[in-house]
C-alpha cells in the first residue's frame, strides 16, 4: 500500500470541498489534496443545470456548473490536487486515511488535518414506508436530475413527484421541458418544502398542481410504475381513509428530503447531532475529533450554495491552522436550540474567537411564523436580537453574531437561540 | 426438436437444487424458467433460515425434509461458497400463555429427529440477545438452526448444475405441455421441447403448469409475507434468527441477522387471491412493526432502508409439500407447495425426488467429470485490506468503486454478467453483488451501474430493465439526441 | 370589465399573495408589503420574463449532454419556441464555457451559451 502525507486532506470535491480546499491552501497548508469519488469535480453542481446559485455570494444568479467552475479554476490555480474516482474507505481518529482507486490501487495518508466534505444524500422509499409493489420508475429526484442533465436520458412520461423540496421542483420543470407530463406534486406537509421562486417558477408556470397535506400510500405496478394511490393526510400525517385517489403514472419522484452522509465521520468517532445528522461542530468547523473539521451538507443540508461556500471557508482556514499548528482550542460555550428553532450550527463557539471576529450561526426554524425576533440568551441575559418578518422551515434562518457578543461568558456556559414575537 | 431426458419447470430454490442433484448423473437435463433470472419467486424473498425441524408436523413431507436438510447444509454452503451461518434459533414466549408451547415445540421437534433442542429461562436468553425485551419470559433454542442467503444458495446450485452441463433457459414461459408416447412435449412461446420426464418445480404456477397436464389434486393458494429490512448499522441487534412463539391470535414475527449484516424483522402472514401480487400494505407492516418492536423494543424506525413482500406457494388443501409422480401421468413429478421450510428442504427434496425418478426408470449413470464444487462471486466489501489490495494491483477494475453504500466494485459487477448462469437484469445485479442494496437504494450508482453493462453486454440502457420484461429503466434518450452516453 | 389575477411574490422569502386587477390601461396591485413587490406584480403582469436553462447534444465530449442557459431573461411566452430550437442543436466538443450556442434563441435576440466547459475524449 502506498503511503502518501498531506497536510490537508479533503473528502469530496463538490462546493464544500472546492471552497475548504481552495482556503486550506491560502491560509498555508502545503499540501491540499481533494479525493473525490465522481468521475469529475463539482459535485451535484453539476447536475444542477438550473441557474439561481451564487446570488449572495457574486451578486448574479449563475447555473450550478457555472458556480462549481468558478471554484474549480481558482482550486487549480492555488495548486490544490485532486484525485478523482477516488473511494475513502476507511477514516480513523489519528487523521489517516485509506483510499482507493483504479491508478493507485489501494493507498493510506497521513493527514495533518482532515476536510469531511462527503455532502449528503437523498431519503428515498424505504425512509418513508411506501407500500405497494417495487417496480421500476421510482427514482429520487437527484438521480433523475443525474440521468437527465448529465447522462440525457428520460426516466419516463408519466411523473408523480412526491415532496416539494426543491429539486423534486426543479425536475418538474425541467421534466416538462423535456416533454413529460407531471400529474401531481404532493406534499406531506400543510406548507411547501421548497423555496416561493421555485414553486412559482416550476410549478405554476406550468400549470402543475400542488397537493399540500397529501401523500402516496401505494405504489401500482408489477414491472414498471403504473400509478400511484395519493390519500389526504390529517394533522399527525396519517392518511385519512377514503380520500384516497388514483393517479395514473409511469414514473415516481421522491423530493422528500436529504440526509448527511457521515458513515466515514462516524468510523473515525465523530459525534453527530441527532437533529442534523451531522457532526458537531465548533465555530472554526471542527468536530468532537480534533484535526477532523467539516463543512456543507455533511453537516447540516443547507438550502443555499452560497451559504455553504462560506462555512466551508471557515473549515479550511480551520484545518490549515490545525495543520500547522496555529489553531486556538480555548475556553468555548454551547449554543442551545430554544422555541420553534429545530437546531443551531455550530454547536460551540470559542470565546476567544467571537471576542475577534463576527459568527455566522445557521438554524432553521419547526414552523412557518411572521414578525418575530431572533434572540441570543444566556442565564437570563439578552445578548442580540434580529427582527425578521418572516421565517420558514424550507429557508434557513442565518444570524450574525457580532464579535463581543459573548463578552463575560464563562467556559462551558449555555447560550439560547429562540424565536419570540415581535 | 431438442429432447431432453429430464426437463425442470421453474429455476427457484427447488428447481435449482433438483438440477444440481442431477447434473451428478449422465442425463441431458433442461431446465426452464419463466423469469429472466433464476431465484425470481418466492426464492427471493423469504426469511433465509435454515430450520432446526421442530415446527412441522410429525411424518409430513416438511418434517422429514426439513430435517434431512438441514444436515445437509453445512457441507451444501461449503462446497457452493455460499454464506452459512450456524448460530441457533431461537423462540420467544413474551406472554404467559406462550410458554407451554415452547415446551410443545420441543416435544415436537424431539419427534421429529431433531437435536440439540433446549428451553432457556430468561437470565440464559438475555445474556445470548441483550436487546430482547427483558420481559421476555424464556425461549426454546435450536442449535442446528442456522440463517443463509436463499437467492445466493439458488445461484449457486444453478451455476454448479450448468457448470456441469445442464442446460438454463431464461425468460421462457412452458405454455402447455403435450403428453405423447412415453414423451412430454413443453410448449414455449417460439418452439416445443421434448424431454422424457418433467418436473413441475414452478412454484406459485405450479398448480397451472400441473394442470397442463392433468387434474394435480392440489391448488396453490399464495399466501403473502411482508418484511422491514434494516440499515447495516443495525448490525448486531440480534446476533440469530429470533422468533415469537405464536399465539392463537398472532403468527409472531422474526428478527434476523441477514447474511449480508442487516437486520431484518418479518413476516406476516395473509391468505391472497392473486400469485402475483408482491405489495406491501400499511397494515401488514404495521403488524409486522408492532409484533417486531414487542421483541425488540430497540428496533430502530429510522434504519429501515426498505420493504418488501414475499409469496409462500403453500399447497391447499394438504397444508404439506406436495412431492412425487403425478398419477395417471407416468414421468411427471411435482414438487409443490414448497412453502417455509423449503429453502432448508431443497437439497432433501432434490435427492428425494432424484430416487423417485430412478424408481421411475430414469437411468443414473455417475458423471466422473461431476465437479461437486462453485466458487462463489468476489465480494470486495468482504475482504481484508490486504486481500482487497492484492486485487487491486491484479485488476484495477476492482479499485473502481460503482455502488458507495456497499463497496461494490465495476470488476464484481462484470464478473456477474459472465457467470455460468447470466445476469441479464439489474434486481439480479443486485443479488448477486449487493450493488444498490444499501442505504441509498441505488440513488447514487444506478446511472453508472446501467451505463457499464449497456457496455458490457453491447446493448443500449433503455433495454436495461429491473427485473424483466418491461420493467424498464428509461424511457429513451432526450429529444433530439441519437446516442447515449452511460458508458463509464 | 376588470380582470383579477392573482400572483405569489418571489422577491423575497415572504411571498406575498398579490392581486392584480387590470382595468383597460389601468393596473392596479394590491396584497404587496413593499414597493419592490409592486414592481414584480407590474412585471409579471405586462411582460414576465424567465431564464431559461437546458441541454443540447454535444458529440465527442466527457458527457453526452451540454448544459446551456439563455444569456439573459426572455420572454415567458416564448420558452417553448427556444427549448424547440435546441432539440436540433449539436455541438461539438471541446467546448468552453459561455460560448455561443445559439445567437438569437428562436427570434428573441437572446444568446444561448453553454453554461460549462465540456472537454473532449
Amino acid at each position: 500500500m502506498t503511503e502518501l502525507i498531506a497536510d490537508v486532506v479533503v473528502i469530496g470535491a463538490g462546493p464544500a470541498g472546492l471552497a475548504a480546499a481552495i482556503k486550506a491552501k491560502q491560509e498555508g497548508a502545503a499540501r491540499v489534496m481533494v479525493l473525490e469519488r465522481d468521475r469529475e469535480l463539482g459535485g451535484i453542481l453539476q447536475q444542477c443545470i438550473h441557474n439561481g446559485f451564487g446570488l449572495h455570494l457574486f451578486g448574479t444568479e449563475l447555473t450550478g456548473p457555472e458556480y462549481a467552475f468558478r471554484f474549480i479554476d481558482e482550486a487549480l490555480k492555488e495548486g490544490v490536487e485532486f484525485m478523482l474516482d477516488t473511494m475513502v474507505l476507511e477514516i480513523g481518529a489519528d487523521r489517516t486515511i485509506i483510499a482507493l482507486n483504479e491508478n493507485r490501487g489501494m493507498f493510506r495518508i497521513g493527514a495533518g488535518a482532515v476536510v469531511l466534505a462527503m455532502g449528503c444524500r437523498e431519503r428515498n422509499r424505504g425512509a418513508v414506508t411506501i407500500p405497494g409493489t417495487r417496480p421500476a420508475g421510482v427514482f429520487t429526484a437527484g438521480a433523475a436530475q443525474r440521468l437527465v442533465n448529465m447522462e440525457g436520458y428520460m426516466p419516463g412520461k408519466k411523473v408523480v413527484i412526491l415532496g416539494s423540496g426543491d429539486i423534486g421542483l426543479i425536475m418538474a420543470r425541467r421534466m416538462t421541458w423535456e416533454g413529460a407530463k407531471v400529474e401531481a406534486v404532493l406534499e406531506i406537509l400543510p406548507f411547501p418544502s421548497g423555496l416561493t421562486r421555485n414553486l412559482v417558477q416550476c410549478l405554476n408556470d406550468q400549470g402543475i398542481p400542488l397537493h399540500l397535506g397529501n401523500t402516496v400510500v401505494k405504489v401500482h405496478g408489477l414491472r414498471r410504475v403504473e400509478g400511484v394511490t395519493a390519500a389526504k393526510v390529517d394533522e399527525k400525517l396519517r392518511p385519512i381513509p377514503g380520500t384516497e385517489w388514483f393517479i395514473p403514472c409511469d414514473t415516481l419522484l421522491l423530493s422528500i428530503g436529504l440526509i448527511p452522509e457521515n458513515e466515514l465521520s462516524r468510523m473515525a468517532g465523530v459525534r453527530i447531532d441527532p437533529v442534523t445528522g451531522g457532526p458537531v461542530v465548533t465555530d472554526d468547523m471542527e468536530t468532537s475529533v480534533k484535526g477532523i473539521f467539516a463543512c456543507g451538507n455533511v453537516v447540516h443540508v443547507h438550502d443555499l450554495v452560497d451559504n455553504v461556500t462560506m462555512e466551508s471557508r471557515i473549515a479550511g482556514e480551520g484545518a490549515a491552522k490545525a495543520a500547522t499548528g496555529r489553531i486556538a482550542r480555548g475556553g468555548s460555550v454551547n449554543t442551545l436550540a430554544g422555541e420553534n428553532i429545530r437546531y443551531v450550527v455550530p454547536h460551540r463557539l470559542g470565546l476567544k474567537n467571537s471576542s475577534e471576529r463576527d459568527t455566522t450561526l445557521y438554524m432553521r426554524v419547526v414552523k412557518p411564523v411572521e414578525k418575530v425576533r431572533v434572540e441570543v440568551v444566556s442565564e437570563g441575559r439578552l445578548l442580540h436580537s434580529k427582527s425578521e418578518r418572516v421565517l420558514k422551515p424550507a429557508e434557513m434562518l442565518v444570524l450574525k453574531l457580532p464579535k463581543g457578543k459573548l463578552e463575560g461568558l464563562g467556559d462551558g456556559k449555555e447560550v439560547e437561540f429562540r424565536i419570540n414575537a415581535d | 426438436m431438442s429432447s431432453y431426458d429430464v426437463a425442470i419447470i421453474g429455476a427457484g430454490i427447488s428447481g435449482s437444487a433438483i438440477a444440481r442433484e442431477l447434473s451428478k448423473y449422465e442425463l441431458n437435463t433442461v431446465v426452464i424458467e419463466a423469469e429472466d433470472d433464476v431465484a425470481s419467486g418466492t426464492t427471493k424473498a423469504n426469511t433465509a433460515i435454515v430450520h432446526a425441524g421442530y415446527d412441522a408436523v410429525p411424518g409430513s413431507w416438511k418434517a422429514r425434509m426439513n430435517l434431512v436438510g438441514s444436515r445437509m447444509y453445512e457441507m451444501l454452503c461449503a462446497d457452493l461458497d455460499v454464506p452459512y451461518h450456524r448460530t441457533g434459533t431461537l423462540v420467544v414466549a413474551l406472554e404467559r400463555d406462550q410458554a407451554p408451547l415452547l415446551e410443545e415445540l420441543r416435544e415436537r421437534g424431539e419427534v421429529n429427529g431433531v437435536e440439540g433442542l433446549e428451553l432457556l429461562d430468561k437470565g440464559r436468553l438475555l445474556e445470548m440477545e441483550p436487546n430482547i425485551n427483558p420481559e421476555a419470559l424464556g425461549a426454546l433454542y435450536a442449535s442446528t438452526g442456522a440463517y443463509t442467503c436463499p437467492w445466493e444458495m439458488s445461484i449457486a446450485l444453478m451455476e454448479n448444475a450448468v457448470e456441469n452441463g445442464t442446460e438454463l433457459l431464461l425468460g421462457e414461459k412452458v405454455l402447455d405441455i403435450e403428453e405423447e408416447g412415453g414423451h412430454f412435449g413443453l410448449v414455449l412461446k417460439d418452439r416445443t421441447i421434448r424431454s422424457k420426464y418433467v418436473v413441475n418445480a414452478a412454484g406459485l404456477s405450479a398448480d397451472k403448469v400441473a394442470s397442463m397436464v392433468g387434474d394435480p389434486g392440489f391448488r396453490i393458494a399464495p399466501r403473502r409475507g411482508e418484511y422491514w429490512l434494516f440499515d447495516k448499522n443495525t448490525e448486531g441487534l440480534v446476533t440469530r434468527p429470533v422468533f415469537t412463539a405464536p399465539t392463537p391470535l398472532s403468527k409472531g414475527v422474526v428478527i434476523t441477522p441477514t447474511a449480508d449484516g442487516n437486520i431484518m424483522a418479518g413476516p406476516n402472514a395473509e391468505n391472497i387471491d392473486d400469485p402475483s401480487d408482491v405489495s406491501t400494505t400499511q397494515q401488514g407492516l404495521d403488524k409486522v412493526w408492532n409484533d417486531a418492536v414487542k421483541l425488540v423494543p430497540s428496533l430502530p424506525r429510522r434504519s429501515a432502508i426498505t420493504n418488501f413482500a414475499g409469496l409462500r406457494a403453500a399447497a391447499s388443501p394438504q397444508a404439506d409439500f406436495v412431492i412425487g409422480p403425478m398419477q395417471g401421468h407416468f414421468g411427471f413429478f411435482n414438487t409443490a407447495g414448497i412453502e417455509s421450510p423449503g429453502l432448508t428442504a431443497a437439497p432433501a427434496i432434490a435427492a428425494a425426488l432424484t430416487g423417485m425418478l430412478k424408481d421411475a426408470g430414469l437411468a443414473l449413470e455417475k458423471k466422473r467429470s461431476w465437479k461437486p464444487k462453485r466458487k462463489g462471486l468476489v465480494h470486495f466489501a468482504g475482504l481484508s485490506r490486504q486481500e482487497q489490495d492484492r486485487l487491486v494491483m491484479e485488476d484495477h477494475r476492482y479499485g473502481h468503486v460503482i455502488c458507495r453504500c456497499e463497496t461494490v466494485t465495476e470488476a464484481e459487477i462484470i464478473e456477474a454478467l459472465r457467470r455460468p448462469v447470466p445476469c441479464r437484469t439489474m434486481d439480479g445485479l443486485k443479488r448477486r453483488t449487493r450493488l444498490g442494496a444499501g442505504r441509498c437504494q441505488s440513488g447514487f450508482c444506478s446511472p453508472r451501474a446501467l451505463g457499464i453493462v449497456a457496455r458490457e453486454l453491447g446493448v443500449t440502457v433503455d433495454s436495461i430493465s429491473k427485473n424483466g420484461d418491461g420493467s424498464f429503466y428509461v424511457t429513451g434518450l432526450l429529444d433530439g439526441a441519437e446516442g447515449g452516453g452511460l458508458d463509464d | 370589465m376588470a380582470d383579477v389575477k392573482e400572483l405569489t411574490c418571489i422577491v423575497c422569502p415572504i411571498g406575498c399573495r398579490l392581486r392584480a386587477t387590470v382595468e383597460g390601461d389601468e393596473i392596479t396591485i394590491e396584497g404587496n408589503t413593499c414597493a419592490r413587490g409592486k414592481k414584480y406584480g407590474l412585471d409579471e403582469l405586462c411582460s414576465p420574463v424567465r431564464m431559461l436553462t437546458s441541454t443540447v447534444k454535444v458529440d465527442g465530449g466527457f458527457l453526452p449532454r451540454l448544459p446551456v442557459r439563455t444569456r439573459g431573461p426572455i420572454p415567458k411566452g416564448r420558452i417553448e419556441d427556444v427549448l424547440l430550437s435546441l432539440k436540433v442543436v449539436k455541438v461539438e466538443a471541446p467546448v468552453i464555457m459561455g460560448q455561443v450556442i445559439l445567437e438569437d434563441a428562436a427570434g428573441t435576440g437572446v444568446e444561448v451559451i453553454a453554461s460549462r466547459p465540456m472537454d473532449r475524449i
